[in-house]
């Protein structure tokens, strides 16, 4: 039981970790070049923007889902 | 990190670990969690319009992530959950008209949030009695073994005579849920439900779902983990269309509410997988400090005379 709580933790480790780097490269790369964009975007085409805003977060959760459920598959997969 | 969209200096870890801590409550609960997070971005200098209007993108994003962790958990009655959207839209309008209304009357502030404090903390104690209850009735302790397997969806209540006699009102048209486990209630008691938790969404902003969750177990007679679930895939669409309004006034910067996501798509991950580990009853009586401190942000408001 210990051990396999240990492992679940080491595994979950492992996943924040390369989550967190694939976070920090995701903020650098997209949201730097996206913001200016989006900004003048909430400025002059407000209605667009409210509807690019709903599609972006929906896109980035099943992205993000998809990537953390990837991640688990692999690490605990290989852990097992 | 400076967001260009609200003009807001805001560092991206406080973000990332606000949404965290929001996305392991949203869920294992089954609530949207503004009344921490419009706090939250408030005290990291967001005006106020901007706080609201970003908390409902970013909730609309957890939700996502935490109803597909649900629902590939069987937690999810897309049935009931698109019933309660159209009630909760059509309340959370006559919330917020009601608001304006009655700010045009006089003082309205405090006996809204006096009838707040009393709904919320009777909800609170409500729980607490039913859930030790349950707890401690031969019923709950044959509930608790049959969740720690993660096999069944049936809990009981102590209050499930009263949920029974609720869903065998006649009230034309009747329908069944079958996810839910629910043979037949009428169509109006689940939007009399929805529209309830609307209503109190636009009078104190946010998805209200420390009112809809416990309302839908105890009145409509869902499981927990299903109401969990199905709560929210409802905040899903009726935060959908908060986020579209408010976007459309100006109040969404949407690098923030994609910034604190991605600690939220990790936290509501971990709080949709714990619920199985937990039968009804303790999910329900764990809830009770939510309502607690939705009554505990409305006294500080009224005394300090400011919006948190």
């Amino acid at each position: 039981m210990k051990k396999e709580t240990v492992k679940t933790v080491r595994a979950f480790a492992i996943e924040l970790v390369i989550y967190a780097f694939l976070i920090v490269a995701y903020f650098f790369l997209v949201l730097h070049f996206l913001g200016q964009w989006l900004y003048l975007l909430e400025i002059h085409h407000r209605y667009l923007y409210a509807g690019l805003a709903i599609l972006l977060i929906v896109g980035q959760a099943v992205l993000l889902e998809s990537l953390t459920t990837f991640l688990i598959r692999l690490i605990r997969g290989r852990s097992e | 990190m400076f967001f260009p969209i609200s003009g807001a200096h805001i560092s991206p870890i406080y973000l990332v670990t606000v949404g965290f801590l929001i996305g392991i409550l949203g869920g294992f609960f089954g609530v949207g969690g503004s009344f921490i997070a419009g706090p939250a971005l408030r005290l990291a200098g967001l005006d106020w319009n901007f706080a609201v209007g970003t908390d409902l993108a970013h909730i609309v994003g957890k939700s996502v992530v935490a109803v597909r962790r649900h629902r590939a958990m069987g937690n999810v009655d897309l049935r009931l959950g698109l019933i309660m959207a159209l009630g909760t839209i059509g309340g959370a309008e006559v919330g917020a008209q009601a608001i304006q209304m009655l700010k045009r009357a006089g003082n309205v502030n405090f006996v809204v949030s006096i009838v707040s404090i009393v709904v919320y903390v009777s909800i609170s104690t409500f729980m607490i009695w039913e859930s030790r209850k349950t707890l401690s009735s031969s019923e709950g302790r044959s509930s608790r073994g049959a969740a720690k397997g993660g096999k069944s969806k049936k809990d009981h209540s102590a209050f499930g005579p009263v949920t029974r006699a609720i869903q065998r009102l006649k009230i034309w048209p009747m329908i069944s849920l079958p996810a839910s486990g629910i043979k037949e209630i009428s169509l109006w008691i689940i939007l009399l439900v929805a529209f309830v938790g609307g209503v109190f969404s636009g009078f104190l902003g946010g998805g209200a779902g420390y009112i809809r969750m416990p309302s839908m177990v105890y009145v409509l007679g869902v499981p927990t983990h299903l109401a969990v679930g199905t709560d929210l895939f409802e905040i899903i669409i009726s935060a959908s269309y908060g986020t579209f309004s408010h976007a459309v006034k100006g109040n969404v910067d949407i690098l923030i509410a994609l910034v604190m996501h991605t600690g939220a798509a990790i936290g509501a991950q971990i709080g949709a997988i714990s619920t199985q580990y937990f039968a009804g009853p303790k999910i329900r009586l764990a809830f009770v400090p939510l309502p607690l401190i939705g009554a505990a942000i409305v006294i500080y408001t009224m005394f300090s005379g400011h919006k948190l």
